[in-house]
């Protein structure tokens, strides 16, 4: 086997793969989320914004896929390390402490299988219609389809708003840690830059939580309403 | 002073092992943890039970022969120290002292507190030492090696292999203890003509030893009892994506 061939069996070689991968969908969660603030400019913007995604035909379809694969590398190697690193210790100890380890470091494999089920459910419900079928499908039947209604009345449902509340929050807790980790496995740590990197890391991470929620929260407490003479 | 020791004890690599609780009495606060565990021994043996197995060897930190989880740290509570150079002081009185040998599926417990670490030394033989080929001895000074490089080969260097990272990972992780050994020789021009071998080398016998893989909790940094930087890590990944990328 070659050196390159080994590459992508060993621990680092994997690592490294899943801090790619990891990057790369920190800029799809980031251009998400920029689109989602659109809904503050109004709901012509937002509608606007969501007629160009599924005006761009195939090549929609091509990042679609790009997206898959890369989660599903992602997902698969963080299940396939987080097991191998817990049969490395096959006795616990009876008696555990943590110096430094941030809380963020040691869920990761939790807050991020949730983000998962998250991202099941809010594909089901946002772009497949099938959790509100009624409200996709009749805005869905305007032209441009009306998104912003969409997310309006989706999240004027309390119990949908408060699961994306919480599940970002997850998403932010994730991403604090991942950023930083991503750099240290990347080769990317010296004494001279490291700090501000982790620093940012944990406030990038925030940002993306606040990015996310302030859209179901604002639907929430009324700042955001239906256009006047919609539904 | 006065504790309630709880000690992993069990008699072979084989056997069953469970905790036993020792009440331990008047220390002095000066004693180190070694002299209060052989007072604890000196009592085992007065009443014809089995002393308590563990390592030490220098006594003065600089030999990484030492071990012991002290109320789940590596080295117990002191950063920076080895558990040889830890006193009952650190302690407050009538406290409760959990101690647990290393725990990971590639340091077997052989006897009690004692661990089998050979792991360590068969990455080392995969890769961690220059060769040095026969002939007169050459000139102490004819390669000119910079304070800052020499410096930082020194900080890698300072590793004595105690394990302490692997214990204390949440992954049982040896990677700060391989970053440590791959940048020593990294940094220095005798060492950089077998680095490609070299990292391939380890990284392959770390895997293979059952170790797990970091995810950058930096606990290892915490207890180094030579405080060596997960910088070192970092460092090796580097090393390691390159020897991939160059080696034939």
């Amino acid at each position: 086997m070659s050196a390159a061939e080994k590459f992508w069996i060993s621990s680092i070689g994997r690592k490294i793969l899943m801090a790619v991968t990891g990057v790369l969908l920190l800029l799809f969660i980031f251009g998400h989320m920029v689109g989602n603030l659109q809904i503050f400019i109004g709901a012509e913007a937002l509608n606007r914004y969501a007629a160009f995604l599924q005006g761009l035909g195939e090549l929609l379809w091509v990042i679609r896929f790009g997206l898959l694969v890369v989660f599903v590398v992602h997902i698969i190697l963080s299940i396939q390390l987080t097991l191998e690193n817990r049969s490395a210790r096959p006795i616990k100890y009876r008696c555990e402490d943590t110096v430094q380890a941030s809380l963020a470091s040691r869920t990761m494999i939790w807050t991020g299988l949730l983000v998962l089920g998250f991202i099941i459910l809010h594909i089901l419900h946002f772009t497949m219609g099938v959790l509100q079928p009624e409200i996709f499908h009749e805005m869905h039947t305007k032209e441009p389809p009306d998104v912003y209604s969409i997310v309006v009345m989706g999240f004027q449902n309390i119990g949908f708003a408060s699961f994306y509340i919480l599940l970002m929050i997850c998403l932010g807790f994730h991403v604090s840690h991942a950023i930083m980790s991503a750099c240290e496995t990347l080769g990317l740590n010296h004494s001279k830059y490291h700090p501000t990197v982790t620093k940012l890391s944990v406030i990038l991470g925030w940002v993306i939580a606040v990015g996310y929620i302030v859209v179901p929260l604002s639907v929430l407490v009324g700042l955001v309403n239906l256009p006047a003479g919609g539904m | 002073m006065d504790f309630t020791l709880h000690v992993w004890r069990q008699p072979g690599p084989k056997a069953e092992g469970k905790m036993a609780t020792y009440p331990v009495k008047d220390i002095s606060p000066d004693s180190s943890f070694f002299e209060m565990m052989d007072m604890v021994n000196y009592h085992l043996l007065v009443k014809g039970e089995e002393p308590i197995a563990l390592d030490y060897d220098c006594l003065e930190g600089i030999c990484g022969n030492c071990s012991l989880m002290i109320n789940g740290i590596a080295h117990g509570p002191e950063p920076g120290t080895t558990t040889c150079q830890l006193h009952m002081r650190s302690f407050k009185d009538g406290d409760h002292i959990y101690v647990e040998p290393w725990r990971a599926k590639a340091f077997p417990v052989i006897r009690d507190l004692v661990v089998d670490r050979s792991a360590f030394d068969r990455i080392l033989q995969a890769g961690g030492f220059v060769s040095v080929n026969t002939g007169g001895a050459p000139d102490a000074n004819a390669i000119p090696i910079s304070k800052e490089e020499a410096d930082l080969s020194m900080d890698a260097a300072q590793c004595i292999g105690c394990g302490a990272c692997v214990a204390s990972c949440k992954n049982a992780s040896a990677m700060l203890f391989v970053g440590a050994k791959v940048a020593q020789f990294a940094h220095l021009p005798q060492g950089k003509a077998e680095r490609t071998r070299r990292v391939l080398q380890m990284i392959e016998v770390m895997d293979k030893e059952g170790f797990g893989n970091c995810t950058n909790f930096h606990e290892c940094e915490a207890v180094c009892p030579k405080e060596i930087s997960v910088e070192f890590i970092s460092e090796m990944n580097r090393e390691y994506l390159r020897a991939s990328i160059v080696s034939k």
